[in-house]
């Protein structure tokens, strides 16, 4: 086993000698930075449309705060899922990643009782921007969610169907798919952090 | 200078590669045939970034010439009010409406529509997609020597997503109610409202759709060109030793990245408005007497949104002609680029400036004032930066050996193009002078000439200057002599007229100025720019012919480096291959610009410095 992780080390390396950064990575990265600049823009909207008034006052439904705990947590499974990869521990390497794919749902799931919450508290949709700030800025979001969980469902079907080896081709793939849903859950810490700041 | 003696002679190129070259074990890999093994992926699903820019080119072509046979409807309806445009209705149908005398007229909303479809294929399908397109897939891999693009899947996925997006708005011409009509910018409420004229339904749904796909487009495109840029330059291709084009391109990239995302953000918001009844544009709207039930949006806000998308785009635009200009007007006045650095730097300058500046197109929305001050001197600085291009391309020129063929003399006009379209736009920076120019045909005159003309100007260059590289022949120089004097002349013509109309406060966007007796004087001046139009567009016309026919019956290269360039697209074979460089990759010893150095008229960036050499460089 060691044997081979030896080789496996020595075959990235030799991948990424040449530069630092793997090109699909930085690929990655710079897809991520103009994603992060379309919510720039819409919580700049935000702000711009609250301080010319007529804004309803609301606080953010509390599902809102605990779905945080779940995709956060969703990160933390799925890194373990990684450390597991790269020891080749097959059964916690499953676990691991079916948990986090579990919990992506589940973070779906909740989001929706979330604006379901928030209607039954006199913020239905179309009443006030302010509302409509909040549904349009986490519809947003809920949709990169359901893209980082095409790609574990992917991760996923390929843990049950292969054999784990730790192949570079195989770590990259894994690599940018725990980079995006890292993202998704980072972005979302932010949203609700301007969320609840911004009232 | 003169004290200079070089001891060797100058290597060739071959020898460079072989002995310098850098062993990258590339075609080993036995990979290379799934790239271009049959028909279909070879010139249709193409993962080559030749071809690729090839597909770009020819599809912004297309779109250019609808998008120009769309302003000379128009134009006609505009300089002629009182002739028949019948003989169009073949071509139009029912947008033509012919009165009892037979006086053929342009229906009214098509004539909007014309005009909104002219501007959005022209700024973003031709000018951002087909210019950016086109010259970073060829340039940057063959410049920076690379084997081809960081991802050449996401790069065919770009082309493609660009296509369907093409697709979907060339179908929404062919709607029965047209295409959506409200201007290029689609501010709301025109744009947020289905029912707020014909255009606005299904035309702007389409258009839409179109735009947030043409987006996802570039951003595939301008992720792969950073990435190619900052990951795979060749062996001692520092940032400092990049030709100017690359420079361009890459600034151009990172411009889009962090401009197209927020525009993709104002069409979400506006697709809620329209779709579902949100109010984030709309407020207290009346039609036909009945209040909506919109309350409390801005459409204010759509319009920092957008121009924080649509000033940078302006960039975007003009941006990769100044590289490809830079890197023409060097090669063929046999003299290096005047202040490289300087060059550089104001690229930079002017990208960082582009993204403070966007509410100098809304003087006249209803923003504060003293606010407005901040961007007026914000604008009016960018002349700072221009002003330093400008310089260095005369002093580039100046004393130089000039070649006068097609790319150098269209380089030679984008200088000319740019200076003239600039000056107006230290005018229309004033938010006080805006007060009476805003809206008129002095804007319309400003930004055809800078970034129209100007960015068409660079392409062509680009066109003329590469098409050896992109086909293995070259364009016919007499017929491209002919299509630069033509076009600007006939450019001049069109536009410098307009300045006057727009000094007179001529509204621009009118369908006609029948009821105003204030601008009845200037009928003569609107029927010469319809003709002066007209002509140019026949010029453009030969500058197609020339080019498809001199794909196939141009006077073939004979050698690989034409030009006696330094730049390493020129060292790959003739017919390049999948790769680019059929044995090693080169490596570079010193920047693209040695030419005429200490009595040698070119040096190559592969040669390394020679015994005896002054090292300025």
């Amino acid at each position: 086993m060691s044997a081979i992780q030896t080789t496996a080390d020595q075959q990235l390396a030799a991948v990424t000698r040449r530069s630092k950064l793997h090109p699909l990575k930085m690929v990655m990265y710079i897809g991520l930075g103009s994603l992060v600049m379309m919510f720039i823009a819409l919580t700049s909207a935000y702000i711009v449309r609250r301080a010319s008034g007529n804004w309803l006052e609301f606080s953010i439904p509390t599902i809102f705060y605990v779905n945080t705990l779940v995709i956060l947590v969703s990160s933390l499974t799925l890194h373990a899922a990684y450390g597991a990869f790269k020891r080749e521990a097959a059964n916690a390497y499953k676990i691991l990643l079916s948990l986090s794919f579990v919990l992506g749902i589940a973070f779906l799931v909740m989001q929706y009782l979330g604006w379901e919450e928030l209607a039954a508290q006199g913020v239905p949709l179309k009443i006030n921007p302010a509302g409509d700030f909040v549904y349009a800025i986490s519809w947003l979001h809920a949709l990169h969610v359901v893209g980082g969980l095409a790609a574990l469902a992917v991760a996923l079907v390929l843990a049950f169907v292969l054999k784990l080896r730790r192949t570079p081709a195989r770590q990259l793939r894994l690599e940018l798919t725990i980079i995006y849903w890292h993202f998704v859950d980072v972005l979302w810490i932010y949203l609700i952090v301007f969320l609840s700041l911004q009232r | 200078m003169a004290t200079a003696v070089i001891t060797a002679p100058l290597k060739r190129d071959e020898a460079l590669i072989e002995e310098f070259g850098y062993d990258d074990h590339f075609h080993e890999h036995h990979h290379g045939d799934k790239y271009q093994s049959n028909f279909i992926s070879h010139y249709i699903f193409s993962m080559d970034h030749k071809m690729i820019a090839k597909q770009f080119l020819i599809t912004g072509m297309f779109w250019a010439i609808i998008g120009a046979v769309m302003s000379l409807i128009f134009r006609m309806q505009l300089g002629f009010p009182e002739e028949s445009l019948a003989w169009l209705q073949p071509l139009l149908g029912k947008w033509i409406t012919v009165n009892a005398e037979g006086v053929g007229t342009l229906a009214q909303d098509f004539y909007y529509a014309l005009v909104t479809m002219h501007g959005t294929i022209l700024v973003f399908f031709v000018l951002t997609a087909g210019l950016s397109g086109t010259f970073s897939n060829l340039l940057i891999p063959l410049m920076i020597g690379a084997r081809d693009m960081a991802s050449p899947l996401l790069n065919m996925l770009s082309y493609w997503f660009f296509f369907v997006s093409g697709t979907i708005m060339f179908a929404s011409l062919f709607l029965s109610t047209g295409p959506f009509a409200g201007g290029w910018v689609a501010y709301p409420p025109l744009s947020a409202l289905p029912q707020a004229m014909d255009g606005s339904g299904a035309g702007m749904t389409l258009w839409t759709i179109s735009l947030v796909l043409l987006v996802v487009s570039l951003l595939l495109g301008g992720i792969n060109y950073i990435t190619t840029v900052l990951n795979l330059r060749t062996k001692g291709m520092s940032m400092w030793r990049l030709p100017l084009p690359i420079w361009a391109f890459f600034v151009t990239a990172i411009l889009g990245l962090l401009s197209f995302p927020v525009l993709t953000s104002a069409f979400f918001l506006l697709m809620l408005d329209r779709g579902i009844g949100t109010s984030f544009y709309l407020s207290d709207i009346y039609i036909g007497g009945a209040a909506l039930d919109h309350v409390g949006g801005s459409p204010i806000l759509y319009q920092h949104l957008f121009w924080f998308l649509g000033h940078p785009e302006v960039y975007i635009i003009i941006l990769p002609a100044f590289g490809i200009v830079s890197e023409v007007l060097a090669v063929n006045s046999r003299k290096p680029i005047f202040g490289y650095q300087a060059m550089v730097f104001s690229i930079l300058a002017i990208a960082f400036l582009a993204f403070i500046v966007w509410a100098h197109h809304m003087f006249m929305s209803g923003i504060n004032p003293f606010i407005a001050n901040f961007f007026v001197i914000f604008t009016l600085i960018i002349a700072v930066p221009s002003a330093v291009k400008v310089f260095n391309w005369i002093a580039t020129l100046y004393g130089g050996n000039i070649r006068y063929n097609p790319a150098s003399l269209f380089a030679i006009g984008f200088v000319s193009m740019f200076i003239s379209g600039g000056l107006t736009g230290i005018w229309l920076g004033n938010s006080a002078l805006d007060i009476q120019l805003h809206d008129t045909y002095f804007v319309v005159a400003h930004f055809h000439i800078v970034m129209g003309v100007a960015a068409f100007f660079g392409m062509f260059a680009g066109i003329y200057h590469w098409f050896p590289k992109m086909y293995g022949r070259f364009m016919n120089g007499t017929l491209g002599k002919i299509h630069f004097w033509g076009t600007t002349i006939g450019a001049y013509c069109v536009f410098w007229p307009m300045h006057y109309l727009g000094m007179a406060g001529v509204p621009r966007r009118y369908y006609s100025f029948d009821s105003f007796q204030t601008f009845g004087h200037f009928d003569g001046m609107n029927k010469f720019i319809t003709i002066a139009a007209i002509l140019t567009f026949g010029f453009q016309l030969l500058f197609v012919i020339n080019f498809f026919w001199s794909i196939w019956r141009g006077k073939k290269l004979t050698t690989k480096n034409p030009y006696q360039a330094n730049t390493l697209e020129w060292t790959t074979p003739i017919e390049v291959g999948h790769g680019n460089w059929p044995g090693k990759l080169p490596t570079v010893q010193r920047w693209a610009y040695d030419y005429s150095k200490d009595g040698i008229d070119n040096i190559s960036q592969m040669q390394p410095t020679m015994e005896g050499e002054t090292t300025d460089h």
